[in-house]
């Protein structure tokens, strides 16, 4: 009988190279994902960057000359801010108290889901609804007046309460999931930790509770910024979409839908995004300063 | 360290109680505690051992009876008036302070002038020999090291009274027993009051003054480590001290505190926890350490080899006698699997209570 050479191994197959690179069956399910995102975000955007560039008349920078130039239009970006960053820091106020307070419920579920209800609900129907609550007939002026609080309706609609009200109402579920999140995942132990050892609740806050969260809390901040920011149907049904609540995104229409310039429509979508860029950016270089390790108390 | 100067004299739970629901976790625990001691609260899981511990501590409220120090009521105060150090089972430190910055955290509530704080915390790290690691965060440090921390934070602010809540429990076995002795250490040297909370009566035995055992809610026998291990009063207490060996049977004879119980076809001999009668039904209970393999004489019972372990210093097996019952037991030599044996019980050490 013949006797065989010993089998030699120090080739790796094909499958073994591309698996040491981290390369699997289970990779190609990333493709449609990949596709989908090139097709609808990454192409669309360097569409509207390059249109941006290349206005109707004037040289490639005519579109943000014209915007920076011009009060009606680079107002818009304060009046946004205006609204956007008093409605998150209001809508995380709210929820942080409230998040405390359902941590330590057994039925949790029921309260979140009351709370979470208005996001399923749309802006648009919350803003219909808020117009008769909030409007000149609504129950709330007339409840007021009933009680002999104010004599006259107050002017909650069609300006910038309207809209302050409606961003709340709808961003305050997301916001407060989110900080719920990261409020129940803090050890329970370093609570009580800092309560035997001294600290009086706000002092647990202060001095544990609050630097724990910042890193949590600066995420719920941009997404629910960046929410807020693009407000569109809320600003034109409840607000002055003509004056106070003229917010950046009814700029870029106007020049879209009723100028026909799509040029300068994209580029106004492009400094909206830079403006949410430097914000989210600069939270969360802030964040970066904090400890943003495990919020257990230790091993386990 | 003044620790030990702190002005009380003792420490008094008076008929403590705490439901939940109909249900009592805490069944009028009654206990006093002289300053200084080490008290360890021991029991089996969901026995109220650290529902005692957390309604001292204040972190929980009690639903009947006080905390007394002397005669100042302190069951009434939130946790952070009642100014005692804790360490906790997964430590809890805070994640985001260094260790320093950890250690003074109490003495930090207490408005302690910087000075004075920061000498404290120096000599909080040399008691719990961490000395040069006061800038790392927890998450940098080994487990031991943590409970350390821990440790060093619960003492340093002076408490007169130390609660611990398993604090050995998430640690391997040698770091286990290394803290142990050093747990020892830091009392010894401190003299701070301490109640201990374990289910490990190793722990319980090594390091306390007294131990209080607790089953559902209440105490069953309070004594000191060698009362417990070598007189418990109860059938369940001697469980848990590591009398495994439990043989059912009559009473044939009582000779003062020596009782015979005919246990199928032998009589052993114990000494008596209750007070029987002969043809009462009882239980002689005995250690595995006590029950030897050898020759057939006196105190003896016939059994079958079933398993058999090496031990390094002997041998520890398990033997099954004519009747079903199973006995633990240790040899000087490994005996066969299925081979007949017979295991001596030594009377003075075998304990006969009621059934």
């Amino acid at each position: 009988m013949a006797v065989s050479s010993p089998p030699i191994y120090d080739r790796l197959s094909l499958r073994q190279r591309l698996a040491l690179r981290g390369i699997d069956g289970v990779t190609i399910l990333v493709l449609p994902a990949v596709l989908f995102l090139l097709a609808v975000f990454v192409y669309p955007f360097i569409y509207g960057l390059v249109l941006s560039f290349t206005p109707k008349e004037g040289g490639a920078f005519a579109n943000y000359q014209k915007f920076f130039s011009d009060p009606f239009l680079y107002d818009t970006i304060l009046t946004t801010l205006w609204l956007a960053v008093p409605v998150t820091v209001i809508s995380i106020a709210l929820a942080l108290p409230i998040a405390f307070r359902v941590r330590l419920m057994t039925r949790q579920r029921l309260l979140t889901t009351i709370l979470v209800l208005p996001v399923t609900l749309g802006t648009v129907l919350v803003a219909e609804g808020l117009l008769n609550y909030l409007g000149p007939q609504g129950w709330f002026s007339r409840t007021l007046m009933l009680f002999g609080m104010i004599d006259r309706p107050l002017k909650l609609t069609n300006n910038y309460w309207g809209v302050f009200s409606s961003l709340i109402i709808t961003g305050f579920p997301f916001t407060f999931l989110l900080t719920l999140s990261y409020v129940t995942g803090i050890d329970p132990a370093l609570e009580q930790a800092a309560a035997t050892h001294g600290a009086k609740s706000w002092q647990r806050f202060r001095f544990v509770l609050l630097p724990l969260l910042v890193p949590g809390l600066a995420i719920a901040f941009c997404l629910s910024f960046v929410q807020a920011f693009a407000v569109f149907p809320s600003a034109v049904l409840l607000g002055a979409p003509a004056g106070p609540t003229r917010v950046i995104s009814i700029a870029a229409y106007q020049a879209a839908f009723e100028q026909y310039d799509y040029s300068m429509a994209s580029a106004i979508a492009m400094i909206m995004a830079t403006v949410q860029l430097a914000i989210v950016v600069a939270i969360l270089a802030i964040r970066n300063l904090f400890y943003r390790g495990s919020t257990a108390g230790g091993k386990g | 360290m003044l620790l030990a100067s702190s002005p009380f004299q003792e420490i008094r739970l008076d008929r403590m109680s705490r439901a939940f629901g109909s249900h009592n976790a805490l069944k009028d625990v009654s206990l006093s505690i002289r300053k200084g001691e080490f008290i360890a609260l021991l029991g089996p899981s969901g026995c109220g051992k650290s529902t005692a511990l957390n309604c001292i501590a204040g972190l929980l409220a009690t639903t009947g009876g006080g905390i007394f120090i002397d005669d100042k009521r302190i069951d009434t105060l939130k946790p952070e008036d009642r100014g005692f150090g804790m360490v906790f089972q997964n430590y809890a430190l805070f994640p985001h302070m260094t260790v320093r910055q950890n250690i003074g955290f109490g003495l930090k509530m207490r408005s302690v002038a910087k000075a004075e704080l920061d000498k404290r915390v120096e000599e909080a790290l040399n008691l719990v020999r961490l000395q040069g690691q006061g800038h790392k965060l927890p998450g940098q440090l080994s487990g031991g090291q943590q409970q350390r921390v821990a440790i060093a934070r619960a003492i340093v602010i002076e408490p007169p009274l130390v609660l611990m809540d398993e604090p050995l429990s998430n640690l391997d076995a040698k770091l286990r027993l290394e803290m142990r002795a050093e747990i020892r250490r830091i009392h010894n040297q401190l003299g701070a009051t301490t109640i201990y909370v374990t289910h490990d009566q190793d722990e319980a035995l090594s390091l306390a003054d007294r131990i209080v055992v607790l089953r559902d809610g209440e105490i069953r026998q309070v004594g000191a480590p060698s009362d417990l291990y070598e007189r418990p009063d109860h059938l369940d207490v001697a469980e848990f001290m590591g009398y495994r060996n439990r043989l059912t049977g009559k009473v044939v004879s009582i000779d003062s505190a020596r009782v015979s119980v005919a246990v199928g076809n032998a009589t052993l001999t114990g000494t008596a926890r209750d007070t029987l009668k002969v043809g009462d039904s009882a239980i002689v209970a005995a250690r595995a350490d006590d029950v030897e393999a050898g020759q057939r004489s006196e105190n003896t019972v016939e059994a079958v080899v079933e398993t058999i372990e090496y031990r390094g210093r002997e041998f520890v097996g398990t033997a099954r006698t004519a009747e079903g019952l199973e006995l633990v037991f240790h040899a000087p030599q490994t005996a066969a699997l299925g081979s007949a044996i017979w295991l001596a019980i030594d009377p003075a050490r075998a304990l006969v209570f009621g059934a």
